[in-house]
């Protein structure tokens, strides 16, 4: 059993108490809503007669059913207008603040809550949404949760949880050019497999993460859940201090101080005992694709598609549905695929320093004829930042459409959706059968700075090669 | 409005496969919607049209079963508890596989649908009972912790929480979290952060 990691002293330190089954009574110190798992939530409230016991830690936004091109109401999709209604008036009768849309503030719950320094070290959070684990980069226990947890959280503050095992994540050394966070979580999960990580939470350590900024630092959390890790952590660190300084919500004037004691303590103790340890090296980490239908099928881009006789029979049926579905044969290379869409964006790959990356690869380049390429900022104010910075000048110069801040063709709820069998470079986290909004639709993941190489070249490119 | 689920008895429905994600259990679009209602038709709707009649859940013999049988990390993906909402208004009261996602376990829990492991060798041999004889109730017993199929009998593990939450009828926790006001209103008040943020926002 852990004993004196970080997930070991937050987890103390928000036991409320054992409920009578044996789970722990957790506080929970940010939950963050959005439309699509709240609605029902806060149904079942009104149908119980209960309140939101403490409005001022829920925090609302607008991110997964938003157009990314026109946003004005009412919404085109009546359901999604209705969705955007319930949450208005579930926020306004509630006395939740929401980040509506054009408040300067809206975006991806998982890329406003850091912007605005919401998130901070030694917290709990708790979202409708799997990809919570984003948070974890600032040391917090941060995790995914069902429609019915929300209501328990917005009625009591509180989940009714298990504890879970910790295991040690440790990646040292320094990535080589062309290698980025999003190529180091996909080889974790590739090589760990996308059950590995169920009943684990991932505390990433090692020179590697030390060497990350915060916004690498969450593109690497954020795919924990892709590992099956429901949430995944790094310890906090000067680099998390340095960024939250001077945020909205970040504690000012004397708390600062304490702020920085308390988040240093609850680092994991260099003594600390964990129930696994895993090593990895950062040279041997090339960009990495997936060729398949799950996180956990990916390849080097200088790599072929496996043959089943390379992996463990009980991966050989998903295979063998993998190369069926993506019409790719096994032995044969990834690169030179040829991508129809190209696409920038969402809560792994969606903040300012990967459209920066990907600018740089783009500039002076332009989308090959016949691919659609777009580029989708994770909130209004990466998409401020951006634009003062020119970057959309150079995505839309390199034939890149330059869009409005949402979820987008992550998960497909919105107009941005494949067509038919499309291929889609794609910077997102899940490459799930018919997950692009096309039920025969492909998904490829990779960097931002290869989903920019395929665009330019029309097919699967060893981005190194452009650099 | 809880119920103890001590033991659910029903026909059996196979479904093979590992790794079957919460987006092909139920597609995004329909996560448009402010209620679950009618989310039942929709359970599987791309695989479904794929498999043009033939899958699981559109073939006539296991019309009205209750009990799902899966393989391993059933449930992996997104949150969305859509998923096991589309899962149980179709009529699944109960899930016997080899591994679940951690997430759709939870959102089964806190709908009283209990999710039991099994070996691989047995859930694979489950699903080949059920295919040969549908018609043969399957009984999933949460107290001797059991699944039996006709004269087929193996064990099945669910943690002690989760299990005692269901026999007990204690897995709607709300009722019980928000009991403890006091005591949680003692926890925020000693994290510090709790401080912060207010003199922050102010």
């Amino acid at each position: 059993m852990s004993q004196g990691t970080l997930f070991d002293k937050v987890w103390d330190a928000h036991t409320v108490g054992v409920l009578p089954s044996g789970q722990t009574q957790l506080f929970i110190g940010l939950h963050l809503i959005h439309e699509v798992t709240s609605p029902q939530a806060f149904a079942m409230l009104r149908d119980r007669g209960l309140k939101v016991l403490f409005p001022d830690r829920t925090i609302a936004t607008v991110d997964h059913i938003i157009p990314t091109d026109t946003r004005a109401r009412p919404l085109v999709d009546s359901l999604a207008e209705e969705m955007m209604q319930a949450l208005e008036k579930n926020c306004q009768e509630n006395g939740i603040t929401f980040y509506n849309v054009g408040s300067g503030n809206q975006g991806i719950v998982h890329v406003i809550a850091p912007e605005l320094g919401l998130t901070q070290p030694g917290m709990t959070i708790a979202c409708g949404d799997s990809h919570t684990s984003t948070h974890g980069a600032f040391g917090a226990i941060a995790f995914g949760i069902g429609t019915s947890q929300v209501r328990d959280v917005l009625a009591s503050q509180t989940l009714a949880l298990a504890k879970l095992k910790v295991r040690r994540v440790e990646v040292n050394g320094t990535l080589r050019p062309g290698v980025y966070a999003k190529d180091v979580i996909l080889h974790i999960i590739r090589k760990l497999g996308v059950k590995g990580g169920v009943g684990y939470a991932y505390e990433f350590t090692g020179t590697t993460f030390e060497q990350m900024s915060m916004e690498e630092r969450m593109t690497v959390c954020n795919m924990s859940i892709e590992g099956g890790a429901r949430c995944g952590y790094v310890n906090p660190d000067q680099v998390t201090f340095d960024y939250l300084k001077g945020r909205d919500f970040a504690p000012k004037a004397a708390d600062w101080d304490k702020a920085v004691t308390w988040w240093t303590s609850i680092a994991s103790d260099r003594d600390a005992q964990y129930d696994d340890v895993v090593v990895f090296n950062a040279e041997e980490i090339a960009p990495t694709v997936t060729w398949g239908i799950t996180p956990g099928q990916g390849i080097s881009v200088d790599e072929k598609v496996p043959t089943p006789d390379q992996m463990p029979e009980d991966e050989r049926a998903i295979a063998e549905e993998a190369y069926q579905y993506m019409d790719l044969l096994p032995g044969t290379p990834i690169v030179g695929t040829k991508v129809d869409v190209c696409f920038i964006g969402s809560c792994t790959n969606g903040r300012i320093s990967d459209l920066r990356e990907a600018a740089k690869v783009a500039n002076g380049r332009h989308v090959v004829e016949g691919v659609k390429a777009f580029v989708v900022p994770g909130s209004e104010r990466v998409k401020q930042q951006a634009e003062a910075e020119g970057l959309h000048e150079i995505f839309q110069q390199a034939g890149f459409e330059w869009r409005e801040a949402g979820c987008s063709m992550c998960l497909a709820m919105n107009p941005d959706k494949l067509q038919g069998r499309q291929l889609s470079a794609s910077s997102s986290n899940r490459n799930f059968k018919g997950r692009q909004g096309s039920a025969s639709g492909r998904t490829l993941l990779m960097s931002p700075a290869m989903v920019v190489a395929a665009a330019v070249t029309g097919q699967v490119t060893d981005v190194r090669q452009l650099i | 409005m809880v119920s103890e689920v001590k033991s659910v008895t029903g026909r059996g429905i196979p479904l093979q496969g590992n790794d079957i994600d919460t987006d092909r259990i139920i597609p995004a679009r329909f996560l448009r919607c402010v209620t679950f209602d009618g989310l039942g038709a929709q359970v599987f709707a791309d695989d479904r049209v794929q498999m043009n009649g033939q899958h699981p859940f559109d073939r006539p013999q296991y019309q009205g079963a209750e009990v799902l049988v899966v393989n391993a990390n059933f449930g992996c993906g997104s949150s969305r508890e859509h998923a096991p909402q589309a899962i149980a208004k179709w009529g699944i009261r109960a899930i016997v596989g080899e591994s679940f996602a951690e997430i759709f376990f939870g959102n089964c829990l806190a709908m009283g649908i209990p999710c039991v492991t099994a070996s691989a060798a047995t859930t694979t041999t489950l699903q080949e009972r059920i295919a040969e004889s549908p018609q043969v109730l399957v009984n999933v017993d949460l107290e001797t912790m059991q699944v039996t199929c006709g004269d087929l009998s193996a064990p099945v593990t669910l943690a002690d929480g989760p299990r005692s939450m269901l026999v007990n009828g204690t897995w709607d926790a709300c009722g019980q979290l928000v009991a403890q006001a006091a005591q949680i209103r003692t926890t925020a008040a000693k994290l510090p952060y709790v401080q912060w943020s207010r003199a922050a926002v102010s």
